[in-house]
């Protein structure tokens, strides 16, 4: 059963990459979404642009794996092809863990992008490299099970886009992409202290500034914890589907 | 005989709005769809047909009752049971970005079909169902009928023993209504079991070996179309078919208390115009099912929307 689960995973991960994700227009605005909005900042406030560079890939990965993630699902909702994978002989953990993975697999794509793009231009002498796989790994996750937790959620594919801006935007702001958390008042920090974005960034800032891996457990551990508890929610919400 | 499907005391309720009695969708329903064999349900909307076809293929949890699918037990090997069974809903529900081809593919991939058998069965799939010219063309861009066919396809991808074909012919033309029963039919005589819920009663009548009628969540009536034919003959009729001297031809049915009888009491009824034919009349399904559910027969196609209306032909 687990080998069924495992290949059901798979194919269901590999099918919404070929359907839905890898198309130019999702290619091309999830690169140059958080470039626009990193470049719209920096000219505003020039300075280091290195420091924002955490900022970015945590947007890239953000808006790469939720962005499609958020419809897929009630999309095919909507069409009945989702039906087609409940029939299929795997596990509702499994099924959603497939979606998971195209996003994972595609935001994960366009960040490596991104990445390569900042190290040419910063250059990688002091990055953590184990740390950083796992922050941008960590980070995927916890943000294509938000997206997914946004697309079992609702019933229309316009509110799931709604839905997932609401809560991305705010983040965005929140998160300490443009403004450091810290400096932020009181209120605006325990905001922030919610929001997987937040942990995404600090981790990713102690990777690329070569830090030891425990200066950011506690961010790992956190965007962990958010990914399995949306994941939960998530596959807690499809069961009910078929109650 | 071995059973595909054993069903006992099946029942689906849904709880509707505030201060509503629940709706009894399926209510304590018993049957058995033998091995090999095309079983029909066949009912109006909203009869509990879709309800129990979702039950029995893992969409829907049952409220109460259970049941075995190729001897696997529902509520406790569904994941089993999905991988040995094929299921078409009423909505073609391929993937409109992927080909034919691909959609094939994908389709056995998800069923664990070795990779060195997928091209092979994919091919052989798409010729089949006339579709090998649209191998590379997107679902989306596919003809209602040739949907349809490539649904019942995929369905069929992993060699299912039993099928699951929920109103399989809604929508479509005559030709792709025709093709798809002969398919149909070739499906039983390969010995897939097929269990058919549609609202179309000449479709039953001429696919199935056994009919379930249910109405308003319960079975009213499961037999052979034959025996249910019988059940239903309450009166001996014949057709009489007289041509006068202009041959405009008039039928006309005559009662009497055997065919013999009634024959006589045809002939004696000439007005002296030629005799064309004389015909024993026996209730059609649509009979049975106007008298076993109080309905009138056209209220299925109705509620259907008078969709595919190919369906008198093939």
């Amino acid at each position: 059963m687990l080998a069924d689960d495992l290949r059901g995973m798979f194919y269901i991960g590999l099918k919404d990459l070929r359907a839905y994700y890898f198309k130019p227009p999702n290619i091309s605005w999830g690169i140059l979404f958080p470039f626009a909005f990193i470049l719209a900042f920096a000219i505003r406030n020039p300075g280091d642009l290195r420091a924002l560079v955490p900022g970015l890939l945590a947007l890239t990965l953000l808006f790469g794996t939720s962005s499609m993630e958020a419809i897929v699902i009630v999309f095919e909702r909507r069409i009945g092809a989702l039906e087609r994978l409940l029939l299929a002989p795997i596990r509702l953990p499994a099924l959603l863990a497939g979606k998971l993975l195209g996003g994972m697999i595609f935001g994960l794509t366009i960040t490596l992008i991104v990445l390569v793009i900042a190290l040419v231009v910063f250059g990688a002498a002091s990055v953590n490299w184990v740390l950083l796989a796992l922050a941008i790994l960590l980070s995927a996750a916890a943000f294509s099970a938000l997206g997914a937790f946004v697309s079992v959620a609702v019933t229309e594919v316009f509110e799931a886009q709604t839905l997932a801006n609401f809560i991305r935007f705010p983040m965005m702001f929140l998160g300490g992409v443009f403004v450091p958390v810290d400096s932020m008042p009181i209120a605006l920090q325990v905001i922030a202290r919610c929001l997987p974005l937040t942990y995404a960034i600090e981790a990713l800032r102690v990777a690329l500034n070569g830090s030891a891996w425990t200066d950011a457990a506690f961010d790992l551990l956190a965007l962990t914890g958010f990914a399995v508890v949306l994941f939960a929610l998530a596959t807690r919400v499809m069961r009910r589907w078929v109650e | 005989m071995m059973n595909a499907i054993q069903v006992s005391e099946l029942t689906k309720v849904y709880q509707t709005a505030k201060n509503q009695p629940p709706l009894h969708a399926v209510d304590n329903i018993n049957f058995t769809v033998h091995a090999g064999e095309v079983f029909g349900f066949l009912g109006p909307n909203g009869a509990g047909k879709t309800t129990t076809m979702r039950m029995l293929t893992g969409l829907v949890r049952p409220t109460a009752g259970n049941a075995s699918v190729l001897g696997l037990d529902l509520a406790t090997a569904i994941t089993r049971i999905k991988k040995q069974i094929g299921v078409v809903p009423e909505m073609s529900n391929l993937y409109d970005e992927l080909s034919a081809f691909d959609n094939l593919v994908f389709a056995m991939q998800l069923y664990g079909v070795p990779r060195a058998q997928r091209q092979t069965r994919a091919e052989e799939l798409l010729a089949r169902f006339r579709l090998s010219e649209k191998r590379d063309a997107p679902f989306a861009k596919l003809s209602r009928g040739m949907k349809r066919a490539l649904t019942i396809a995929a369905a069929l991808a992993h060699r299912p023993p039993l099928i699951f074909l929920d109103e399989p012919t809604t929508g479509l033309d005559v030709m792709s209504a025709r093709n798809l029963r002969q398919m149909i039919a070739g499906l039983r005589k390969e010995g897939v079991t097929v269990f058919l819920t549609t609202h179309y009663l000449e479709e039953a009548e001429r696919l199935c070996d056994r009919i379930a009628i249910i109405v308003k969540g319960r079975i009213v009536a499961l037999d052979t179309v034959e025996n249910l034919k019988s059940a239903a003959q309450t009166k001996t009729l014949v057709e009489l078919t007289l041509a006068d001297a202009n041959n405009c031809i008039e039928t006309r049915p005559i009662e009497g208390e055997t065919v013999e009888a009634a024959a006589r009491a045809a002939l004696a009824q000439t007005d002296g115009r030629r005799v064309l034919a004389i015909n024993t009349l026996r209730p059609t399904l649509e009979d049975v099912f106007v008298k076993l559910t109080g309905l009138k027969a056209d209220v299925m196609l109705i509620e259907k929307g008078g969709k595919g209306g190919g369906n008198a032909g093939g």
